[in-house]
């Protein structure tokens, strides 16, 4: 039974086109059949970083219209067989998808694909709630810091409202991805912690994915990180996200930096 | 020698009179009203509050002389909380509404256009009223959200975000970390208070009454505390251990 889920954040620039692309990659490698699905319609970014945008023919607005079928606008990953992008459209705007529509393309990807990886847009308009509205799963993105935090405890919310779980009396699947996590920062508590953060949103931990140059290289050559720096910091947490997606219960750890020992006594101190 | 002053009677004491205006919701059965009452039920019981201290006038209009269950209308109507102040259309002559308690007719009534019945599904999909009014919400009120509960008190298992809001007629009772509004006692309920196991509210209002947080004592902020109104007041105390 394939799993639908969507990656979404409310405040944009906190790293859900990547961390989109890292996961399907991460869980694509174990195997699975996973298909990506960019959502941000008018502002397409996910075939840049999976480096495909020279492959793009037709989009999910095509599909959804029905001017072109599934297997037309999936590109399949040359790196890795058994990751596909279904890419959105870049001239359109996410009035051009219609809820049965988009019903239609995720009842067809749940029979060819184990995971459907839905980008969404910033924002809670009604982009954010399509991509969002099929989900099984839900991961979201916070940067330790206020406003982020805040934007998505708005799209939990959202999450347990608008979805179509909700309104059969079901629930998403919620979990939580802090990105761009800098532990010098943290230790001199200029963010705010993976406690607080977890005290606030209470859902549970799927990941801390460090702020490192890697994901930034990785993003400019067209690829994600679990693919083009597989033993990086950021790509170990990519992947231990999803083993734990897959229902491995594995102990989040918290990146330090290789003083240890300071960082340590630093915490002990604080 | 008398006073001329004290001998003359007393001026009269001068009244006070001010104006104030309320919008008195009509309300118009139609048949067949065992079905309507039903519909009337259920916007009851998704909208809480919607009848609750608000005028009613009852127009008749749509009904004839002979609708069967015009007789029982009237007391219908009231047994479900709803005030009636006026009834329109119809006549006191009819034999089913002869024996009616027909209340002073009013004039000077504008007509004010159609009102939407609001829906407020977060108060009724999360959690059920119980006997006494009060409002239990099992989980955590995010940012965005508004809770509206206009009969009693409302209790908070989770928390309250920072963003949410919940607007009570009784007592605000957080079992979590208060991060967001509260507002209590609307509708003049002055003795009404709030209560947090971790205060931390942006905003708390006591009948009309409001603090922010930088109106809260620091030291009380993240500790368990109340807020209570005291001479036209929010003050803010911390709750025994």
């Amino acid at each position: 039974m394939a799993k639908v889920l969507v990656v979404t954040s409310g405040k944009g620039g906190v790293g859900k086109t990547t961390s989109t692309a890292a996961l399907g990659a991460a869980l694509a490698q174990s195997g699975q059949n996973v298909v990506v699905v960019d959502f941000d319609v008018g502002l397409r970014n996910l075939d840049l970083v999976m480096g495909a945008e020279r492959r793009v023919v037709f989009d999910l607005i095509n599909v959804v219209q029905g001017d072109a079928r599934l297997s037309q606008a999936l590109i399949r990953d040359k790196r890795c067989e058994t990751l596909s992008i279904l890419p959105a459209s870049q001239t359109r705007d996410k009035d051009a998808l219609t809820s049965e529509g988009v019903a239609r393309v995720m009842d067809e990807l749940r029979e060819k694909f184990d995971w459907v990886i839905c980008d969404s847009p910033a924002g809670i308009e009604r982009g954010a709630q399509l991509a969002m509205y099929h989900a099984d799963m839900a991961v979201i993105v916070t940067n330790p810091e206020v406003s982020s935090v805040r934007d998505s405890d708005r799209i939990i919310g959202l999450l347990d409202s608008k979805t179509q779980k909700a309104e059969r009396g079901e629930k998403v699947d919620k979990h939580l991805l802090l990105t761009r996590y800098d532990p010098a920062r943290a230790a001199r508590k200029e963010m705010l912690s993976v406690e607080d953060v977890l005290e606030i949103l209470s859902i549970p931990l799927l990941g801390i994915v460090p702020e490192s140059e890697d994901v930034l290289k990785s993003s400019n050559v067209g690829a994600p990180v679990t693919l083009a720096a597989p033993s990086s910091l950021p790509a170990r947490a990519y992947f231990e996200a999803a083993r734990r997606l897959n229902g491995e219960k594995l102990d989040v750890s918290v990146p330090t930096e290789k003083r240890g020992f300071f960082d340590w006594l630093f915490k002990r101190d604080a | 020698m008398p006073d001329p002053v004290s001998n003359a009677p007393p001026a009269p004491m001068r009244i006070r009179a001010r104006g104030r205006s309320f919008l008195a919701l009509v309300l118009s059965p139609e048949a067949p009203l065992p079905l309507w009452l039903e519909g009337l039920d259920y916007q009851i019981a998704r909208s809480g509050g919607l009848f609750t201290g608000k005028p009613v006038i009852l127009d008749l209009g749509l009904l004839a002389e002979t609708t069967p269950g015009l007789a029982t209308l009237m007391d219908d109507i009231r047994s479900r909380g709803v005030r009636i102040i006026g009834i329109e259309g119809g006549s006191r002559h009819w034999p089913a509404t002869a024996h009616w308690d027909w209340p002073e007719t009013l004039d000077g009534g504008r007509p004010a256009g159609e009102v939407e019945i609001p829906e407020d599904p977060s108060t009724s999909a999360t959690g059920p009223v119980s006997g006494g009014g009060t409002l239990i919400i099992d989980q955590t009120v995010r940012s965005g959200q508004s809770i509206q509960h206009m009969q009693g008190d409302v209790i908070i298992l989770g928390s309250v975000s920072s963003g949410a809001e919940i607007v009570a007629a009784g007592s605000i009772h957080v079992y979590g970390t208060l991060r967001g509004r509260a507002i209590a006692g609307v509708g003049g309920q002055a003795q009404s208070r709030i209560f947090a196991s971790r205060m931390q509210a942006e905003l708390l209002a006591l009948d009309g009454y409001y603090a922010v947080t930088e109106d809260i004592d620091p030291a009380l902020l993240g500790q368990a505390a109340q807020a209570a109104l005291n001479e036209d007041r929010v003050r803010v105390t911390s709750l025994p251990a």
